[in-house]
């Protein structure tokens, strides 16, 4: 009697340690799912990256807008997946007395224009129209490769916009708006359409929290320079060149990512943290809660650089060369070459063939 | 010569199968050129020159092996059957009365000419198309290139390369004066490049330098050209140019003494690896040996001699694929230093150059006037004038006037096609023969339209451009280009609809609003109340029971 309840104590101790362990097991199992699950699902990253101001005095949303495209080009995200749009020229322009150049620090430390720049939306071009094409996708078809925003559903996109804006719009050039609610529903084609996985919004500008007051479509992290009723201000003009070269929001943010590389775990949270009132004078501001990961879980480079997840295979795979085929192709353009008869080169200016020419067709002739 | 190599191509191609390690001779090949002139007022010019060629049948679309010509024009060749392509973007101006004339020249802005194979159907959708990829393509505002700014030139423009029959419908002309030309542009033409911007002459290409110069010039020209002397083949060059121009007195600080790391702020290193033909030329023309004027460094081991342009020149020829050039420090920086100073002699005054204005006054009416200049003291010129004038500048065709030497000069070829408004703009083409010693001036009056509140661009206040470029013949053929005229177009105040709505709505809301009030309101005399809690709880009571109050 005593063996067996014994025995039972034993069997259920047993079950319960067994239990137990499976339990932990399970759980164990369970957190890391869990964690694939909160880490980020994209597989390319994309960025647009939007100056809207004209003008020589407004050198620093191009410098603004130049700063965050070196950085994002540094952490890896090519030129083919950047679309930059700038509304004016100020490196070329004939005020600036170092052409070629745009500078965010004063004394000409940093040229953030560099050597090796693609703009593909410029001067004229950049328009609430084109801003709006290029981010639901609904592009003329003759619109070239690299004007296009072609993300899908895995992407991961980052859009900074710069500019003078006020309480619900941002101004392009100063002759037209984007309201914030243009804004939100555009986001939201793109959500319908499935063109990005998560959505990362930058705005600085004056009054840029009202910007993204409206949005409603899930997966989009917003940031602003300063809230509703305050105005974003600049950061040092430099004497030589005679303007303000960066604002204080972007220059601080532009010192927080030169500490990065494509390897670093840094995390959003450092990035709200970026300009206290204290630097930034307006108070930046950011909108989480349409977002599905923990701020905490979402590394820096998921949004500003290109990290791929590479896997690497031992297999030897061997290509075939096709040569018959060019072969083949080789010898019916030599054969055919040779049979035309000598051409000769045009000449530029036939006097007597001119004047003597006939006009076809509905163009008119004006006889003396 | 030229039949051996088929034959020998032949024989490669039989032992092809047997033996499969045998590589194909290469079918194209690169020419790199520098050429740097020293001009009369002390600035030094350069110009690049890198050709590309290939023996190759573009027009059939299994071409996918592209070596040294670039993939990206190899696939619009054959896209869009393309027979010449010339697409060029400046930024300044040539000034041919200082500078002498050009090797090439280029108007402001960008300008895109293209002939199209006989076979095309739709040329101007494919104009349209071709234009929007090369937009994207050099990361310039191509896509702006529309009907309003496309004209069919008649007369000008010829064929720069092999042609069977020269029928204009398949020409296109368009030019974008206002179109800023910047790092972004110089980016991808330097990608376009076989040795990219890492060895050869093209190291020297860098946009803080390129950019820092009172002209800058690129441009890219793709044409067929003889593969062999009977000209009984086609191959395809590509050529690339780089021009600019160095102000004397913001790289040399004053002096006329330049040398290579002072204008590029780099040294030649190594010839490009893939490049048959590595060079560069110096201009020495004022090189005297007795007197020793000037002293260029390294001593130079070949000269060259030849007519350019009229004038007989001298170059000091420095090969870098010749390994005595570039040396074992690898590193070639060619300077030019002057001796005695350079008799500051008048510019020599170039046989043609031309001059165009605006004259008039006011906001709706203009006169266009160009005067072309021929200073050769016993030769006529015949000169190809091309003018397109944008629909909003209304010509007057029968207020056009040329008159040399105070008498009217009669062309002998005019074209003109007028304007439709929003369509397209004006052409007119005109031969103009130019006597001898002479300045002709060629004068039309214009009205200023009014544009719809929509079309103007959000900088209005700097105006519109206006372009037009000159064509000559002599003994060489000579293509020029005027300034940029910038109008003023009448101009609306944008902030008047803003003021209107605040105005008519203030009057409105004071003066009819008032009004109507006064005719519509309707006054209740109120008595005031009296009474105690008493009262108001009975007059409570009888609200309820809908009585009228005590």
């Amino acid at each position: 009697m005593v063996a067996s309840s014994f025995l039972r104590k034993c069997l259920t101790t047993l079950a319960g340690l067994l239990l137990l362990s499976f339990g932990s097991l399970a759980a164990s199992q369970i957190e890391d799912q869990t964690e694939q699950f909160f880490r980020s699902g994209h597989t390319n990253n994309w960025a647009v990256l939007v100056c809207t101001s004209r003008f020589w005095f407004n050198y620093r949303h191009v410098a603004n807008t130049l700063s965050v495209y070196r950085s994002v080009k540094r952490l890896g995200i090519p030129d083919s997946h950047i679309v930059l749009m700038l509304a004016d020229d100020m490196a070329c322009n004939p005020r600036n007395p170092k052409p070629a150049t745009v500078f965010s620090h004063k004394n000409m430390e940093l040229n953030v224009y560099g050597d090796d720049v693609e703009v593909d939306y410029r001067s004229y071009e950049v328009t609430v129209e084109n801003f709006l094409r290029v981010l639901t996708g609904r592009i003329p078809p003759s619109t070239p490769r690299s004007k296009r925003l072609l993300s899908d559903d895995r992407s991961n996109i980052l859009i900074y916009m710069t500019g003078h804006g006020g309480n619900g719009f941002l101004k392009f050039q100063d002759s037209e708006e984007i309201t914030n609610i243009e804004l939100a529903d555009a986001f939201e084609q793109m959500w319908q359409k499935r063109r990005y996985n998560e959505l990362l919004f930058i705005i600085d500008t004056c009054q840029g929290a009202s910007m993204y007051e409206r949005f409603y479509s899930p997966n989009i992290m917003a940031l602003a320079s300063s809230q509703v009723g305050e105005d974003s201000l600049s950061h040092q003009p430099d004497p030589a060149i005679g303007v303000h070269l960066m604002d204080r929001y972007t220059f601080y943010v532009l010192e927080f990512l030169e500490e990065i590389n494509p390897a670093s775990q840094t995390n959003m949270n450092d990035l709200f943290q970026v300009c206290p009132k204290s630097l930034c004078v307006s108070t930046p501001g950011h909108r989480t809660d349409l977002f599905q990961r923990d701020p905490k879980n979402v590394l820096i480079t998921d949004f500003f650089g290109s990290v791929r997840k590479v896997e690497i295979t031992t297999e030897t795979i061997r290509l075939q060369p096709d040569l018959g085929n060019m072969e083949s192709r080789y010898k019916k353009e030599w054969m055919d070459e040779e049979l035309m008869e000598p051409l000769k080169y045009a000449e530029q200016l036939p006097v007597a063939q001119i004047i003597h020419q006939e006009v076809t067709g509905h163009q008119m002739l004006a006889r003396w | 010569m030229a039949a051996a190599l088929p034959l020998v191509l032949f024989v490669l191609l039989l032992l092809g199968p047997v033996g499969r390690g045998h590589a194909e001779p290469p079918r194209d090949s690169l020419r790199e050129e520098l050429v740097i002139t020293p001009l009369p007022s002390g600035d030094v010019a350069a110009t690049f020159q890198f050709r590309t060629r290939w023996d190759s049948e573009l027009q059939r679309e299994e071409v996918s092996h592209y070596r040294l010509f670039p993939k990206a024009l190899g696939q619009l060749i054959s896209k869009y059957s393309l027979r010449e392509l010339h697409l060029s973007f400046t930024q300044g101006f040539w000034r041919t009365r200082y500078w002498g004339p050009p090797f090439l020249q280029a108007p402001s802005g960008a300008e895109l000419w293209v002939w199209f194979q006989d076979t095309v159907t739709d040329v101007d959708k494919s104009w349209k198309e071709l234009s929007n990829v090369l937009s994207g393509i050099f990361c310039a505002s191509l896509n702006f290139i529309d009907s309003t700014n496309t004209v069919t030139p008649t007369a000008s423009f010829k064929p720069l390369g092999l042609a069977n029959g020269t029928d204009h419908n398949f020409l296109r002309y368009a030019v974008l004066p206002r179109e800023v030309v910047c790092t972004e542009n110089l980016t991808p033409w330097k990608k376009l490049l076989p040795c990219s911007s890492k060895a050869g002459l093209s190291v020297l290409l860098k946009a803080d330098r390129l950019f820092h110069t009172s002209y800058h010039s690129q441009a890219v020209h793709i044409r067929p050209v003889c593969r062999n002397a009977r000209c009984t083949s086609v191959s395809w060059e590509l050529r690339q140019t780089l021009s600019v121009v160095f102000d004397a007195f913001v790289t040399g600080q004053g002096k006329k003494d330049w040398s290579l790391f002072r204008m590029f702020s780099r040294t030649l290193t190594e010839p490009c690896p893939l490049a048959s033909e590595s060079r560069v030329y110096v201009d020495i023309t004022g090189y005297n040996q007795d007197n020793e004027t000037l002293e260029v460094t390294p001593p130079p081991t070949t000269t060259y001699q030849d007519v350019i342009l009229g004038a007989r020149k001298t170059y000091a020829v420095y090969d870098l694929l010749d390994t005595a050039v570039i040396n074992n420090s690898r590193n070639l920086n060619l300077q030019l230093k002057w001796k005695s100073p350079p008799e500051s002699e008048a510019p020599p005054v170039p046989f043609l150059h031309a001059q165009r204005y605006v004259s008039g006054y006011g906001l709706q009416n203009g006169k266009l006037n160009t005067l072309l200049y021929n200073t050769h003291p016993h030769r006529a010129f015949p000169v190809l004038l091309l003018d397109t004038v944008p629909w909003h500048l209304r010509l007057y065709v029968h207020t056009l006037t040329i008159t040399s030497k105070g008498k009217d000069n009669k062309p002998s070829y005019v074209h003109y096609q007028p304007a439709q408004d929003r369509l397209q703009p004006h052409l007119l083409e005109m031969l103009i023969q130019l006597p001898a010693n002479s300045a002709t001036k060629v004068s039309i009056q214009f009205e200023r339209a009014l544009l719809k509140w929509t079309e103007y661009t959000p900088d209005p206040n700097h105006g519109f451009y206006v372009r037009y470029p000159v064509s000559d013949s002599s003994s060489y053929f000579v293509r020029l280009y005027t300034e940029p005229l910038l109008v003023n177009l009448p101009t609306p105040d944008f902030s008047m609809p803003y003021n209107v709505i605040c105005l008519t709505c203030t009057v409105v809301a004071v003066c009819y609003g008032s009004f109507y009030n006064l005719l519509t309101r309707t006054f209740h005399i109120e008595e005031p109340s009296t009474g105690g809690l008493a009262k108001r709880l009975a007059n409570l009571i009888r609200r309820a029971r809908g009585v009228p109050p005590l």
